[in-house]
């Protein structure tokens, strides 16, 4: 009962992220690439302001998944690195805490470019 | 002129795919969230282990020619998650294979998800010297 | 010998014929209401090369080859080929007619290279510079899409006023004949930029070029829309062909339900998803080619005026926030040398 009200949050909360990304699609001349900018920079902002982690807290997933939790993983990061390092840490703390997700990404790329081969749109 | 005649976006059916596949993505992430955590990994770990899977999905979906059919009805719903940016870096890298390994895939593989590694980067470098010079 | 009346519309006094025309598709393009007038249809896009470009040029290779031996001629025949493409410094052409050692001149027009390619083979033939000339262009979807948008398997979503590029190629061997199709005018277009800068809304960008060549012509010609049978725009889609029938109305020309765009009539916008019509060099191309020029010949359309479209833009100059000049060349086709009714 517990896991069903988690995921249903997470569902919940992720679904609305998109929602509002597709009213800046179709109402808004705003490229994809514009819009993730956008979301990334969003979540930066509204970590730093301390008003992403209570999303998390609720909705888990609902608030990671989406790429303003791709800032908010930024944020956090450098937040802790600076604690640690001091100025150090300003340059280091962002990338190291989405280094999975980054490295991933490329990792995948560079491997479906390997195996697959571009086809035609149905 | 020119706005008038353009046909209407059928915005709110675009809002709820968008919602539900968008919804769906992030149900999934959780459902590996939690299983990570129920195997007793910590927040920051079971986070990257949910992110790579999604990724990985997506980058599978992206080889196999089937993310962009699904985007084209979800928009949002497959632009916003973490798998919207897999697929940024994915398509290119295998579009462009043709063009050869380092200026086809390596360089292309950022054009589109370059920006937003730099300005996620960016703003939290931004954030950091405000941390380290008033925090 | 051709002769210049008004300002912008040459007479082709010696009405040059189109001797022989080809036309290629894909898969899409077979499934649309004229796939079953098109000379070759390969429903593998990739016309079995390693490439999209590669595929573009082996369609290139398709229509002339088409268009050669359904008239009988050779290569050297041809004493001078007029051909263009999307592709970035028009590659499609220049690899798919590498090979035939034919007097080349490549042309950018955009998606109106069709009616310049065919204007310009028509004038040479005219002025008896040439004795056959070949016009021909092509467009690929996929070529196109991972130049201009995005790679193919990228998760976008197209807006309702983005049209669909066809993956086709048209070609015509222009000389001198008495059997119809003829080429009796043609009216070079301006450029003509009303500051529309969405790339995705190219349709609009282009019906005021369409609209100022089209009432250029008449006022030149002095005729009026009820003078022909078909008024026939390139890639205007949904969007550009109403906004094009707005323009004209205001100045007081009414085209009277002869307005016809190939991007419109090319595939079935209900069926097939390809939003506000086709476009591309090889929509006009290949329908013009497939089933146009037969009604023609056959008598079953007297006179039509092509007028391909085309946006002169770049992904440059549209990152760099300039908007979308819009041009249109006119060529007028008829199955008589002289207009009914008159002489």
């Amino acid at each position: 009962m517990e896991l069903l009200l988690t995921l249903g949050k997470a569902f919940f909360v992720g679904g609305l992220f998109c929602a509002v990304g597709q009213v800046l699609i179709d109402k808004t001349k705003l490229t994809p690439a514009r819009i993730l900018v956008g979301y990334v920079v969003a979540g930066v902002l509204l970590s730093a302001l301390g008003l992403y982690q209570p999303i998390v807290d609720f909705a888990g997933a609902g608030a990671t998944v989406p790429l303003t939790g791709f800032g908010h993983l930024l944020a956090t990061g450098v937040q802790k690195a600076v604690t640690e390092k001091g100025f150090l840490g300003v340059l280091t703390g962002g990338l190291t805490a989405s280094a999975a997700g980054i490295t991933a990404a490329m990792i995948f790329g560079l491997l479906v470019a390997l195996i697959f081969n571009p086809g035609d749109k149905s | 002129m020119s706005q008038k005649a353009a046909p209407n976006s059928k915005l709110w059916r675009n809002m709820l795919l968008a919602f539900l596949v968008g919804g769906l993505i992030c149900t999934i992430g959780q459902g590996v969230m939690s299983w990570m955590q129920a195997l007793g990994l910590s927040r920051e770990d079971g986070g990257a282990i949910t992110s790579i899977s999604l990724i990985f999905l997506s980058a599978l979906l992206t080889g196999f020619n089937c993310y962009d059919n699904i985007a084209k009805h979800a928009g949002a719903g497959t632009l916003v998650p973490i798998t919207g940016f897999a697929n940024a870096m994915v398509s290119p890298a295998l579009e462009f294979k043709r063009e050869g390994f380092i200026l086809g895939v390596g360089a292309k593989m950022f054009s589109i998800a370059g920006p937003v590694i730099l300005y996620g980067s960016a703003a939290s470098v931004v954030y950091g010297l405000i941390l380290a010079i008033f925090g | 010998m051709a002769v210049k009346t008004g300002n912008h519309t040459y007479l082709l006094e010696n009405t040059p014929s189109v001797l022989s025309f080809g036309a290629v598709g894909s898969k899409k393009e077979s499934e649309g209401p004229l796939g079953r007038y098109f000379d070759v249809i390969n429903p593998d896009s990739s016309f079995g090369e390693s490439s999209w470009e590669k595929a573009e040029s082996k369609m290139v290779q398709i229509s002339v080859g088409q268009a050669l031996s359904k008239g009988n001629f050779e290569a050297d025949q041809i004493d001078v080929a007029f051909a263009g493409d999307l592709l970035n410094q028009c590659i499609g052409s220049a690899y798919g007619l590498r090979d035939l050692g034919i007097p080349f001149v490549g042309l950018y027009g955009a998606c109106s290279t069709m009616a310049e390619s065919l204007a310009l083979a028509a004038l040479f033939v005219d002025t008896a510079i040439a004795k056959k000339a070949l016009a021909v262009t092509s467009s690929h979807f996929c070529s196109a899409e991972r130049q201009f948008r995005f790679p193919l398997e990228y998760g976008g979503q197209r807006p309702p006023t983005a049209q669909w590029t066809v993956t086709g190629s048209g070609a015509c061997v222009v000389g001198e004949s008495d059997a119809a199709p003829f080429v009796r005018a043609v009216t070079i277009g301006c450029i003509e930029d009303l500051g529309i800068k969405d790339a995705n809304n190219m349709g609009a960008a282009m019906a005021p070029a369409a609209a100022k060549t089209i009432s250029h012509y008449l006022a030149d010609t002095r005729t009026r829309p009820e003078d022909y049978d078909m008024i026939l725009t390139g890639d205007l889609g949904q969007v550009g062909s109403a906004l094009l029938e707005q323009l004209l109305e205001q100045e007081k020309v009414d085209l009277k339900g002869r307005h016809q765009d190939c991007g419109l009539l090319i595939y079935d916008r209900k069926q097939q998803d390809v939003h506000a019509g086709g476009s591309g060099c090889g929509c006009a191309a290949s329908v013009l080619c497939s089933f146009i020029l037969p009604k023609i010949r056959q008598g079953t359309l007297g006179d039509v005026l092509f007028v391909a479209t085309g946006a002169l833009m770049s992904p440059t100059s549209s990152m760099q926030g300039e908007s979308i000049p819009g041009i249109a060349h006119l060529v007028h086709l008829s199955s008589g040398r002289r207009r009914k009714g008159v002489e």
